[in-house]
């Protein structure tokens, strides 16, 4: 009984009640939905936001914020291309995305943390920053034909699942745990609840805060690896409008922007549900453009109900 | 502050104060048997008061007392359930709080409400600025009203056109004081006036008490600090648990009175008994010609093991900047640091802790607690790794933990998972203690441990802090409360302008002689007039 109350409380299963509720009435109205076929490429068409999502909802914890993950995956995906196209091998390709992605993220928190410059104007600088960076090393074009090897890591399939849906599954499940459990990560709730008293507590918070922006870049150029190789082209468009995504995902599975709450399980659950949204709506035959107008009535739902829910938590307390 | 006083003629003074002439008989201001219920509690159950024109009211009782509701009815933001409210004998009923200031009342609250980026004279007028035909802000006009207003406290060195971000804290109090007075009000409330003003400044605000009180306004005063009632109220109206209690004049009551009222037994010595001098030992902490430039310089002192140490000065003078660079928060440009006769080097805050040093904040909200987390979560934050293994946190050690937490320092809290946030000050003020004392320090700094704290809490927080010296801890006791400094130190350290002015024992020393030391001006002229 006490479990089950604690439960109910938490966003995660409010959310996940929502995806049942919504997967047991299509598959009630549309025999295609509940396929392997049609799941499969839900989750596929999810992975590469859930992958940066992971990173994301710990930086968001903190306080934190990346408007520039979409163009950093695919500066660090062209520059894999890049270097792959030299005759390199495929390890060093890998390596090198994800490197870029990391000292992104390390600029990016330098900027923030040391120089003191609000993370949105510097995460928005940063957007236009990388991707411009993509266009001078591509000359504006993608690059394509890479080996197979490389390919594999985004097309292989592994019992019936893509490659990136394995990733992202494992990402969830390491990111949920250290962040829910860990003593490291644990500081970055502090931070997200009040920077002024996490420095009187003795946390580093100048460190941890340039320690996520590198986390989110890392894992934003693992993403623009993932990516380059499942479409076996580095595009210099890809990625493009993904933060937008990354964020109102972790903003729907209980983050907030002023920092302090928030849960990998939640932004992945909060990507599924907006994705499943968008399946449903081009299922049950919903013009196509009425989708991304769909996702941010979403996002708006589900931050008034929590706002809702707190105020009259509120009251029954008095 | 000198500079403001004196014999100078009042400016010119803004029309209609003079009229606030009354009819004798009637009550400028009575309140009858008001009632305000919240679900599950009576806030306010059949409360009376009056006032008359040029009275000062201390209306006086413990968090949670029913002061603010009380407050926040008579501006017009809680409609009372049963009662009646008379103005001048008539009864009034307030739709909102701009019909509450229409009919004559203003709050001052305790949270400024001024805009940091506006001119004192653009927050004098918010909202009511002289403008033109095109709806143009007629800057003249404002400006020569905003001097007009400043005169009336003798502030006309002022520049109307100064942003109110360059203002002292307490200058913005007098600019927040001018925005209520500029509507003409009868009845002037001011709650916690001086909570964050420093003794000097508070003889400022009396000052300009007095000079509305001449000119016919009713004042409500609310404030913890009990001796500050009686000098400058004329009556006091307690309450508590939301009822009142009784009305009383000021010169026929003490202060054991008023706190036997308030908290419904009696204390006898809310600051508790002073240790023993036999039980303070060897010498624990020693600072040494400490520097941080601009701020402080030559900071030498000790403090033993049992015994209290409190550091009186003014707001400014550098005990907090002090504090901070100890606790390895700031840095220190020079001056070496000693515990118990080793030399340490505290380049962070996790170095001082690691060395059994604590700093308990002076701004609990916004230094020191996290409100939106519960209990659990804040009395571990400054030691996270006592609390986990191999790097992984252990629930059920620290619900335990924090459960002891509540009982030792009996917090009132329905559970360990409930937000401090919600909790009232005392209660929050002793859960940062809890964090504090978590630690073991050797040696504590308290920044201000009473602020915004009633009494009953005070004297459980002085309790704590003697046992702790009594157990060994040697603690530095930062605090701008005379009558605290004096009641619960050992020895007293007085700061002027980033320098120790005075090392003295706590016995024989007196409110005026530190006061002297802090404002550097002889003992006759600090004197109130």
């Amino acid at each position: 009984m006490n479990i089950l109350k604690k439960l109910t409380k938490q966003r995660e299963f409010f959310i996940f009640f929502v995806i049942i509720c919504i997967m047991v009435a299509m598959t009630i109205y549309s025999p295609i939905f509940l396929t392997f076929a049609n799941l499969s490429v839900l989750f596929l068409s999810l992975s590469i936001a859930v992958i940066i999502a992971v990173g994301m909802t710990n930086l968001m914890v903190s306080g934190g914020f990346d408007m520039s993950v979409g163009s950093v995956l695919a500066f660090s995906g062209a520059m894999a291309g890049i270097v792959l196209r030299s005759g390199a091998p495929v390890i060093a390709a890998v390596l090198i995305g994800i490197v870029i992605g990391g000292l992104a993220g390390l600029f990016n928190g330098f900027v923030v943390s040391i120089l003191g410059i609000n993370p949105f104007v510097t995460t928005l600088a940063s957007l236009s920053l990388f991707r411009g960076l993509t266009l001078i090393v591509t000359r504006g074009q993608n690059i394509s034909g890479l080996p197979d090897a490389f390919n594999a890591l985004g097309q292989k399939v592994i019992l019936g699942l893509q490659m990136p849906i394995w990733y992202a599954l494992i990402l969830v499940v390491i990111g949920d745990i250290l962040l829910r459990k860990s003593r490291f990560f644990r500081q970055n709730y502090y931070i997200g609840g009040s920077e002024k008293s996490a420095r009187l507590s003795g946390i580093a918070v100048d460190r941890m805060k340039i320690l996520n922006y590198v986390i989110v870049g890392l894992l934003a150029g693992f993403a623009g690896v993932i990516m380059t190789a499942r479409m076996g082209t580095a595009s210099v468009t890809q990625g493009t409008g993904l933060e937008l995504q990354v964020i109102t995902a972790v903003i729907i599975g209980g983050a907030s922007l002023q920092g302090g709450e928030g849960t990998v399980i939640g932004a992945f659950l909060g990507s599924l549900l907006m994705t499943l949204i968008t399946n449903v709506l081009t299922l049950v035959g919903v013009d196509v453009y009425w989708q991304t107008f769909v996702t941010g009535a979403t996002l708006l739902v589900a931050v008034l109900i929590d706002q809702y829910g707190k105020v009259r938590k509120e009251k029954a307390r008095k | 502050m000198r500079a403001l006083r004196g014999g100078r003629t009042a400016g010119a003074v803004r029309q209609g104060f003079g009229k606030c002439g009354v009819a004798m008989d009637k009550h400028i201001l009575e309140l009858k048997h008001i009632c305000k219920e919240f679900p599950g509690v009576k806030a306010l159950d059949d409360v009376n008061l009056t006032l008359d024109a040029g009275e000062v009211l201390a209306l006086v009782g413990e968090n949670g007392a029913g002061k603010s509701t009380l407050m926040l009815t008579l501006g017009g933001v809680h409609k009372p359930e049963a009662g009646q409210i008379f103005i001048n004998g008539k009864e009034v009923s307030f739709s909102s709080p701009m019909d509450a200031q229409n009919q004559g009342i203003g709050i001052v609250y305790q949270e400024l409400s001024l805009v940091q980026g506006l001119s004192i004279a653009e927050n004098i007028f918010a909202n009511r600025q002289p403008v033109g035909k095109a709806g143009f802000i007629k800057k003249e006009e404002l400006y020569k009203s905003a001097r007009e207003m400043l005169g009336l406290f003798h502030m006309e060195q002022l520049d109307p056109g100064m942003l109110v971000k360059e203002l002292s804290v307490a200058n913005r109090q007098v600019i927040e004081i001018l925005k209520a007075i500029s509507c003409d009000p009868k009845i002037l409330v001011l709650d916690e006036p001086t909570s964050s003003l420093t003794e000097v400044e508070v003889q400022e605000l009396f000052r300009n008490i007095r000079i509305l009180k001449e000119r016919g306004i009713a004042i409500i005063y609310i404030s913890h600090h009990l001796h500050e009632i009686f000098e400058i109220a004329d009556k006091v109206t307690i309450l508590r648990d939301g009822k009142y209690i009784c009305e009383a004049r000021v010169t026929d009551i003490d202060e054991e009175f008023l706190v036997t009222k308030m908290v419904g037994r009696k204390i006898e010595n809310i600051y508790g008994k002073r240790q023993e001098d036999e039980k303070i030992g060897e010498v624990c902490f020693r600072a040494e010609h400490l520097e941080r430039k601009g701020l402080f310089h030559d900071i030498s002192f000790e403090v033993r093991r049992g015994e209290i140490v409190g550091m009186s000065g003014l707001v400014g003078a550098g005990r907090t900047e002090i504090g901070l660079a100890i606790f390895g928060a700031d840095k220190l440009d020079a001056g070496t640091l000693t515990l118990d006769g080793k030399q340490v080097e505290i380049r962070s805050v996790r170095e001082a802790i690691a060395n059994g040093i604590g700093y308990m904040s002076e701004n609990r909200k916004e230094q020191g607690l996290y409100l939106d987390f519960d209990l659990k979560m804040n009395f571990i934050s400054n030691r996270l790794p006592e609390f986990s293994k191999n790097g992984f946190m252990q629930e059920k050690q620290i619900e335990k933990a924090a459960e002891e937490a509540v009982n030792q320092f009996r917090i009132a809290i329905p559970g360990v998972s409930y937000k401090v946030g919600k909790l009232s000050g005392g209660n929050q003020q002793k859960v940062l203690l809890a964090t504090w004392l978590g630690i073991r320090p050797r040696f504590l700094i308290v920044d201000e441990p009473t602020r915004g704290v009633d009494v009953g809490a005070k004297s459980e927080i002085y309790t704590f802090l003697r046992r702790m010296a009594a157990e060994g801890t040697a603690i530095l006791m930062i605090s701008s409360d005379l009558p605290e400094i004096l009641g619960v130190s050992d020895r007293i350290l007085v700061v002027r302008e980033g320098q120790i002015a005075a090392d003295c024992p706590a016995r024989g020393a007196t409110e005026e002689s530190i006061l002297s030391f802090a404002t550097g001006v002889k003992e006759e002229e600090t004197r109130r007039d």
